[in-house]
C-alpha cells in the first residue's frame, strides 16, 4: 500500500465519519420536526432555518456540560461504556457500500460483508450492560438487564432473515447482494421477511415500541440515567447510527439499494448515492412514525413476541428459502408463501388481541345502554 | 421458587418517587421487586400536604371556595360545587335554576378536561407520546372556555354560594356547540389512536385486577368502582344539583383491570357531551345568584355533602357553629380512597405494570395530601 | 351543647316525620335492628345522625354493613371534630344499593381519645384513621400501623386540634 492509497484511505474515513455526524444531526431535526407535524405542534425552527442548526445547538451544549460521573459509580466502566456503545455503530459503516462503485463509497467492501455487519452490531449490547452496572443506579442496573435480554433475543431473528437473503442471493457481499436486486427487490419475494427484519431492527436499536430498556416512563432512561453531558451524547450518537444502520441495511437487503425498482437504468454512482439514501430516509421516516404512534411494550410480552412469533417465523422463512431455491421453484412462489404466512399471522394476532376487547366495549356499551337504577333509589 | 432459594437471591428495593415522571406528582412508592415483579409496594403521601382543612377553619366561607380550587387541581369546579352544596344545604338556600344550569355544564366540561388528561397521561405511562399532546390539545379547547366564563384556566373561583359569580359570556353559546363538535372529534381520535392498539391493549388487559367487592371493601369510588362492575354514580344513585333531568348512561366495566377504568373514563366523555348538550336546550333565564349575604353564616349544625367527581366521590363535611367561619371542614378525597387499594391491584405485576396501575387510578396529588 | 342538640333534635325529627316519611321509616328500621345498644338517632337536614357510645362501635358498624335494611357496604369518610369539651369520631357510611347513608357519632375524651379501629370491617378505613392519628393524636386500637401519613416523622404536636397555633395569624 502506498502512501497515496493511505492518504485516501484517510480522506474516505474522515469524509464517512463526517457524512455520519451530519446524517445523526439530519435525523434528530428530522425525528423532532416530524414527531412535532403527529403531534400536531411545530417542533424546533428557531436556530437556523427552519431550525435546521437546532441538534447542531444541542451537541455543542451537550459537549460544553459538565461531565459528572456519580461518587459510587464504577469509573472504569462507567466511563468505558459509551466508548463501547459507540464504536461499532461506526466501524459497521466501514464496510456499508452506498452507491454502485465501491472504490469511491465504501471504505472497504468486504466479501463477508453482511455477516461483519451482524457481528459488530452486537458488540454494543455489553457497553450498555456496562453503563447500567458501572452507574450504580437501580433503574440504571434494571435497564442495563432489560438491554442484554431484549437485544440478544432480537438478534436471532436479524441474523435468520439475513440468512434467508443469502440464501436466495447466494452471497455475502454487500454490494452484490444490491447488483442482484437490479430489477426485482427482494422485498417482493420476502415480504415477511422484510417484517422481520424491520420490526427485529428496530428491537435492536430501542425504539418504542420496543425501547423498554430505556424506557422514560418506568426507569427513566435506564442504563443513561446517570450519564450527562457528553457522554450521554456519546450514547445519543449511537442510538441514531443505529437507527440509520438498520434502515441502510433494510434499504440495501430489501429494497434494492441504488437501483430504481422494476426500471433497469445506467449505473450511475451521483443517481445511485441519492437513491440510497432516499430509500433510507424513507424506511427511518417509518420508524419515526412508529415512534410517534405506539405505546411501548412490557418486557415480558416483548421476549415472548421475540421467541413464541418472530424466531419462529424467521426459522420458518429460512426453510421456505432453502426449499425455493434447493428444488429450483420460481422465486414468485416464496413471495406468495411469505404473504399468506403474514396475513394469517395477522390475523391470528388480531383475533386474540384486539376482537376481545372490541367485543367488551360493545358490552360495556350495550350495558351501560340497559342498566336500571336498582329498586330503592 | 427452589432455584431462588439455592440461589439466595434477594430482593431488591426500588424507590419510585417522589420525583419520577410516571408518578403524577409528588407521590413516592417503594416497590420491593425480585427481578421485575413486584412483591410488594409501600406507598407514601404527604409531600403535597397543605393543610387545606385547618387553613378552611381561619377563613371565612366564601374565600374558601378559593382553597377548594386547589385541592383536585384538574376538576376545579367539581370541586367548587360540592363546597357550595355543602354550605347551601346548611343554610338551607333554594338555588336559582340558570346557575344551576350553568354549574352542571361547567361541571362536565371538567369532567371531560380531566378524562381528557388522564387519557393522555395513560398513553404516556405506556410509552405513547402523542396522546398527551391531543389529550392536552382537547383540555385547551375546553380550559379556552373557562376562561372566557371565569376569567381563569384553572383556578377558577366562579362559583359562589347560592349561584354562581356571573353570567355567562354573551359568546359562550356559539364557543361551546364548536366545542363539543372538538370533543367528539377528540374522543373519537383518542379511540382510533390509543383503545384499540394491539400493544396498548396487552399492556392493559388483566393487568392491575380488582374484583367488585375488594373495591367496595377498598373505598374505591367513581369510574375505579365502575370499572370493576358496580354501577355507582352518584349523579344516577343520589341525584345531586339537577342531574335528575338528564337522560345519560353509565358505563360500567367488567373485570376491573387497566383497560376497564381507561375506557369507562372514555366512554365517561361522551356521556358528559350528551349531558351538556341536554343542558343547553334546557338553560332557562333569569337569576344567577340567590339571595345570599356576602358574608355567609350558617347555622349551628354539621353537614354532609358529596358529588360525582371525576375522580369519583368527594365529599365535604362541614360542621358549623353559627359564625362566619366553619368550625371544622373535612374533605372526602376520592384519589385519597383510591390510592388506598394501589397495594391491592399491584399483587404480581411487573415494574412496568406498575407505572400503568397507578395512572389507571388517576390520582391527583393535591387532594391526596390536601 | 350537647344537650342542647339533642333537645334541638328531637323537635327536628317530630317535624321530619310530617316531611318525610322515608326518613322516619330508616329511623324506625334502625331502632328496630340497633335497639339492644345505648344509642340516640336523630336527623337534621335529611341525614340520619346515629350518637353511640364508643365500646359499640365495632358491633354497630358491622349491624349497619351486613343488615340487609341498610347495607351500608361503602365506607365514606371518617372525620375526627375537636370541640370545647369532647372530640367526636365522625363515621359517613354509604349503601351503594339502597342509597341509604347514615352519619355514626362518637364521643372521644379529650385528654385520652382512643377508639377501636375498623379496618377489619372496611380496608378503605386505613388511611382515615392513620390521618386521625396524625393529625389529631386519635389512637385507634387495634390498627396495624399507625405511622405519620401526611406529616413528616419528626412532626411534633397535632395540628388538627384547636389548640395548635395556625390561623393565629392577623392579615392586618
Amino acid at each position: 500500500m502506498s502512501i497515496i492509497d493511505l492518504f485516501l484511505l484517510q480522506i474516505k474515513i474522515i469524509t464517512l465519519f463526517g457524512g455520519l455526524t451530519i446524517v445523526v444531526l439530519s435525523l434528530v431535526w428530522l425525528e423532532r420536526r416530524v414527531l412535532g407535524k403527529i403531534q400536531r405542534r411545530i417542533g424546533p425552527n428557531r436556530v437556523g432555518p427552519q431550525g435546521l442548526l437546532q441538534s447542531l445547538a444541542d451537541g455543542i451544549k451537550l459537549l460544553v456540560k459538565e461531565d459528572i460521573i456519580p461518587e459510587s459509580a464504577d469509573k472504569w466502566i462507567y466511563w468505558l461504556a459509551p466508548i463501547i456503545v459507540f464504536v461499532p455503530p461506526f466501524v459497521i459503516w466501514i464496510t456499508i457500500p452506498i452507491a454502485s462503485d465501491n472504490s469511491v463509497l465504501a471504505v472497504n467492501n468486504m466479501h463477508l460483508g453482511l455477516l461483519f455487519v451482524i457481528a459488530l452490531t452486537v458488540v454494543s449490547i455489553t457497553g450498555l450492560v456496562m453503563a447500567g452496572w458501572g452507574s450504580a443506579n437501580k433503574y440504571a442496573i434494571l435497564g442495563g438487564l432489560r438491554s442484554t435480554a431484549q437485544l440478544i433475543s432480537y438478534e436471532i431473528p436479524i441474523i435468520m432473515v439475513a440468512i434467508s437473503v443469502l440464501i436466495i442471493c447466494q452471497t455475502t457481499d454487500l454490494k452484490e447482494i444490491v447488483d442482484k436486486q437490479n430489477i426485482i427487490p427482494y422485498a417482493i419475494y420476502l415480504p415477511l421477511g422484510l417484517l422481520l427484519f424491520f420490526i427485529a431492527g428496530i428491537a435492536e436499536v430501542g425504539r418504542i415500541p420496543f425501547d423498554i430498556y430505556h424506557a422514560e416512563s418506568e426507569i427513566v432512561g435506564g442504563p443513561f440515567v446517570e450519564y450527562s453531558g457528553a457522554h450521554w451524547s456519546v450514547f445519543y450518537l449511537a442510538e441514531y447510527i443505529q437507527t440509520f444502520t438498520i434502515a441502510v441495511l433494510i434499504t440495501l437487503l430489501f429494497l434494492g439499494g441504488w437501483h430504481i425498482p422494476f426500471i433497469s437504468l445506467q449505473e450511475n454512482i451521483i443517481l445511485g448515492f441519492f437513491i440510497t439514501i432516499i430509500k433510507s430516509y424513507g424506511v427511518v421516516l417509518i420508524i419515526f412514525w412508529f415512534r410517534g404512534t405506539f405505546p411501548r411494550m412490557r418486557i415480558d410480552q416483548l421476549m415472548s413476541f421475540a421467541w413464541k412469533v418472530l424466531i419462529p417465523l424467521s426459522f420458518a422463512n429460512v426453510i421456505f428459502s432453502s426449499i425455493v431455491i434447493f428444488y429450483d421453484i420460481p422465486l414468485l412462489v416464496l413471495s406468495i408463501i411469505n404473504i399468506l404466512v403474514t396475513v394469517l399471522i395477522g390475523y391470528v394476532l388480531y383475533n386474540k388481541f384486539t376482537t376481545p376487547a372490541i367485543i367488551d366495549a360493545e358490552e360495556m356499551l350495550r350495558k351501560a345502554r340497559n342498566y336500571k337504577l336498582p329498586e330503592g333509589i | 421458587m427452589t432455584n431462588q432459594q439455592s440461589l439466595n437471591s434477594v430482593d431488591m428495593l426500588l424507590n419510585m418517587g417522589p420525583q419520577h415522571p410516571s408518578t403524577h406528582g409528588v407521590f413516592r412508592m417503594v416497590l420491593q421487586i425480585d427481578g421485575e415483579r413486584v412483591i410488594d409496594v409501600d406507598p407514601y403521601i404527604g409531600y403535597l400536604h397543605r393543610g387545606s382543612e385547618k387553613l378552611s377553619e381561619g377563613e371565612q366561607y366564601a374565600q374558601i371556595v378559593t382553597l377548594f380550587d386547589r385541592l383536585d387541581y384538574l376538576a376545579n369546579f367539581n370541586n367548587e360545587l360540592v363546597f357550595c352544596m355543602a354550605v347551601e344545604k346548611l343554610m338551607e338556600v333554594e338555588i336559582p335554576e340558570r346557575a344551576e344550569y350553568i354549574r352542571v355544564i361547567l361541571c362536565e366540561l371538567n369532567r371531560i378536561a380531566s378524562h381528557f388528561l388522564f387519557y393522555g397521561t395513560m398513553g404516556m405511562d405506556a410509552g405513547a407520546s402523542t396522546p398527551i399532546l391531543y389529550g392536552f390539545r382537547d383540555r385547551e379547547k375546553i380550559q379556552s372556555v373557562f376562561e372566557s366564563v371565569s376569567g381563569a384556566r384553572m383556578m377558577h373561583n366562579y362559583f359562589r354560594i347560592g349561584g354562581v359569580k356571573e353570567d355567562l359570556p354573551t359568546d359562550f353559546f356559539e364557543k361551546i356547540y364548536w366545542l363539543i363538535d372538538e370533543i367528539k372529534k377528540g374522543v373519537d381520535q383518542a379511540d382510533s389512536l390509543l383503545s384499540f392498539n394491539e400493544i396498548f391493549l396487552n399492556r392493559t388487559r388483566n393487568i392491575g385486577l380488582i374484583n367488585a367487592e375488594d373495591a367496595i371493601d377498598y373505598g374505591l369510588t367513581g369510574p375505579n368502582l365502575r370499572a370493576s362492575g358496580v354501577s355507582y354514580d352518584l349523579r344516577k344513585n343520589d341525584p345531586y344539583s339537577i342531574y335528575e333531568r338528564f337522560d345519560f348512561d353509565i358505563p360500567v366495566g367488567d373485570r376491573g383491570d387497566v383497560w376497564d377504568r381507561y375506557f369507562v373514563r372514555v366512554q365517561e366523555i361522551r356521556e358528559s357531551v350528551k349531558i351538556i348538550e341536554q343542558a343547553l336546550k334546557q338553560i332557562p333565564d333569569g337569576e344567577i345568584t340567590a339571595n345570599v349575604r356576602r358574608i355567609a353564616r350558617p347555622p349551628e349544625g354539621d353537614i354532609f355533602a358529596h358529588a360525582e367527581n371525576p375522580r369519583g366521590d368527594f365529599g365535604v363535611y362541614l360542621v358549623s357553629d353559627g359564625s362566619d367561619k366553619p368550625y371544622r371542614l373535612k374533605i372526602r378525597p376520592p384519589s385519597f380512597c383510591n390510592l388506598m387499594a394501589l397495594r391491592h391491584m399491584m399483587r404480581n405485576a411487573y415494574v412496568s405494570d406498575a407505572v400503568m396501575i397507578l395512572g389507571s387510578i388517576d390520582i391527583v396529588l393535591g387532594e391526596v395530601d390536601r | 351543647m350537647a344537650e342542647e342538640e339533642t333537645t334541638e333534635s328531637i323537635s327536628e325529627e317530630e317535624v321530619s316525620e310530617d316531611l318525610d316519611p322515608i326518613l322516619a321509616e330508616r329511623i324506625s328500621i334502625l331502632e328496630n335492628i340497633l335497639s339492644t345498644y345505648d344509642i340516640s338517632i336523630s336527623s337534621f337536614l335529611g341525614e340520619i345522625n346515629i350518637h353511640i357510645q364508643k365500646i359499640d362501635l365495632l358491633d354497630i358498624l358491622t349491624i349497619l354493613k351486613n343488615s340487609p335494611e341498610t347495607l351500608c357496604n361503602l365506607f365514606l369518610c371518617l372525620s375526627i371534630v375537636d370541640y370545647e369539651d369532647r372530640f367526636e369520631a365522625v363515621y359517613h357510611l354509604q349503601s351503594t344499593t339502597l342509597n341509604h347513608r347514615y352519619v355514626i357519632k362518637s364521643s372521644l375524651d379529650k385528654d385520652k381519645p382512643l377508639i377501636s379501629s375498623c379496618i377489619g370491617i372496611w380496608k378503605g378505613c386505613d388511611w382515615y384513621e392513620r390521618e386521625g392519628h396524625d393529625l389529631f393524636g386519635v389512637v385507634f386500637e387495634g390498627h396495624p400501623n399507625l405511622s405519620p401519613l401526611l406529616l413528616y416523622e419528626e412532626f411534633e404536636g397535632y395540628p388538627g386540634r384547636k389548640d395548635f397555633p395556625f390561623n393565629d395569624y392577623k392579615e392586618w
